[in-house]
């Protein structure tokens, strides 16, 4: 009982802390690779008995700072609902990546333990609805500021999520045809089948168009540049617009969040998940007839890496668009939303279908 | 072309590899210089109070009051700077030198460094070559207007700038700037 409560815990534990940290560290991968990006060198100032440590501590400062900032509310602010918004934010991004599996099963002392913080049968859905939950955060806010700004950009935010929801669920129906399952962890095993005997079955490989419409799709619903319409930092300045100290903190922090996720969510159903190919229970096993036996531990230590690799790889690449390009004008992110992603992923999922009926499924 | 564009995923792309390729050149050259390539810089950036940019010689900076060999001032309170200043920032009080041989000498030199606007009409129109501003020193402030008056004592104390422009004498610093 205490075991499997222990275990359960340290499930949940493990997946808090990493997308909590991942998140925290993010500010620091921003202000740094855009530095780098952009010939200068970035926050290195921050200092603790004189080591900087590349700037490590900035997250450190920066929330120490917000901690103990002012917390002001507007007169006129709805009280309970602007309170609210920014843990409804935060809550619903830290929950989202609860069903995106970071491991096989790890086989420990005669105990199977899912490397997975909830085993969920519908978890796409899940995950989809935490990330669409998180606008009801923005909406509050923008709306109990009693700011026209801030409403505007609550409802710029409420209609850009909407549009990008669309497209995501859209593009994923594709893979779920492929898995046969809305179990994320289905989904990852059935990405570990090699084509012609060599070629992971990765979804970036069967999926290649839905994979290109939900990174996009993924990356408007982060709210961040180039889809940062409901923040319009030079012209709104956005549903967090009444906020300071550590509520607008947690705003910003939400969008970190919002990133890992997506980035989690793209890992495990486009880049193999935890898959390291030709990775097998046993060991590796080369298509050119190698094999190396490795031990349980680990190979799931192996996976778990791949899977942290793959999803950080993933975030810089989406800090690299949030760096490359510009904003996109309100209209068009509407117009690219449902006159560009969503139709094309509806034909993504017609061509799915065909594919499926002339080749079979994979498995 | 047209059509290509119109699609976005082509000029993003292309886009993001140029962004791509910057960083990991940039990378590169910081991890070349932290391992000891001096010459390998990643970035443009000069950290300020560290680092300094050398200065040009003929950059105005803060005025100091040229010293005959006794140490008083060369000025012979001509009032020619003060007449000539733009900004009107330069107070003269005339005395008599001791010495019969030099007519005058300030017995109040006050430069209102608040109103100065370093256009060196005052080092031009110095007959005596007693006025010049090559100290250096540019991050002089103060906490108030009295404070940016600068005296003929602390005017006089100041060297010229060493070799890059960089200061040789103290900055000097208001009372009111102390901590």
């Amino acid at each position: 009982m205490i075991g499997d409560l222990s275990i359960a815990f340290g499930r949940v534990a493990f997946v808090m802390l990493f997308v909590l940290n991942l998140g925290g560290l993010l500010t620091w991968v921003e202000r740094k690779q855009s530095a780098i990006m952009q010939d200068r060198i970035g926050a290195n100032r921050a200092s603790i008995l004189g080591f900087r440590l590349l700037g490590l501590f900035h997250p450190l400062a920066d929330a120490i700072k917000m901690l103990t900032k002012e917390d002001f509310r507007p007169a006129r602010a709805d009280r309970f609902l602007f309170g609210l918004a920014p843990f409804v934010s935060v809550f619903c991004a830290l929950v989202a990546f609860a069903s995106i599996p970071f491991g096989d099963v790890l086989r420990v002392a005669g105990r199977e333990i899912p490397l997975q913080a909830v085993t969920l049968n519908v978890g796409i859905l899940y995950v989809f609805a935490m990330l669409s939950l998180g606008v009801y955060g923005v909406m509050m806010a923008g709306w109990s500021s009693a700011n026209n700004f801030a409403l505007l950009g609550g409802q710029r935010a409420a209609a850009l999520m909407i549009s990008a929801e669309v497209a995501i669920g859209a593009s994923i129906m594709g893979i779920v045809m492929i898995g046969g399952s809305l179990n994320m962890q289905d989904i990852v095993r059935v990405q570990g089948h090699l084509f012609w005997g060599w070629l992971p079955a990765w979804g970036i490989v069967t999926q290649p168009l839905a994979f290109i419409l939900f990174l996009t799709a993924g990356i408007a619903a982060t709210k961040r540049i180039p889809f940062d319409t409901p923040e319009g930092e030079s012209e709104i300045i956005g549903y967090f617009i009444e906020y300071s100290g550590m509520k607008f903190g947690m705003f910003a922090m939400a969008d970190f969040l919002e990133t890992v996720v997506i980035a989690g969510m793209t890992t495990s159903l486009f880049l193999g998940g935890w898959q390291v190919p030709y990775l097998v229970a046993e060991g590796f096993r080369f298509p050119w007839g190698g094999a190396v036996a490795l031990p349980h531990l680990l190979v799931v230590l192996l996976q778990v890496g791949a899977f942290v690799s793959k999803v950080c790889a993933t975030i810089f690449f989406m800090m690299l668009v949030r760096w490359t390009l510009p904003r996109f004008r309100y209209d068009q992110a509407m117009r690219l939303g449902w006159l560009g992603l969503f139709p094309l992923s509806v034909l993504n999922i017609v061509l799915t279908g065909i594919g499926l009926l002339l080749w079979g499924g994979p498995a | 072309m047209k059509v290509l564009q119109r699609f976005y995923l082509a000029e993003v792309l292309s886009g993001l590899g140029l962004t791509a390729a910057h960083f990991f050149r940039n990378l590169g050259r910081h991890i070349a210089h932290a391992l000891g390539r001096v010459d390998a810089r990643g970035a443009v950036t000069i950290q300020y109070p560290e680092e300094r940019r050398p200065y040009a010689p003929r950059l105005r900076s803060l005025h100091r009051l040229v010293r005959r060999e006794d140490g008083s001032p060369r000025c012979v309170a001509c009032m020619m700077c003060e007449t000539v200043c733009p900004a009107r920032c330069i107070y003269i009080v005339a005395d008599e030198h001791p010495n019969p041989e030099i007519e005058k000498v300030p017995a109040r030199f006050d430069i209102d460094l608040g109103k100065c606007v370093f256009c060196g009409y005052c080092v031009e129109a110095c007959p005596e070559d007693a006025i010049r501003m090559d100290t250096g020193i540019l991050e002089f402030s103060s906490y108030s207007r009295d404070g940016m008056i600068y005296t003929k004592e602390v005017l006089l104390a100041l060297e010229p700038a060493g070799p890059g422009g960089r200061p040789t004498s103290p900055v000097p610093i208001s009372a009111d700037r102390r901590p």
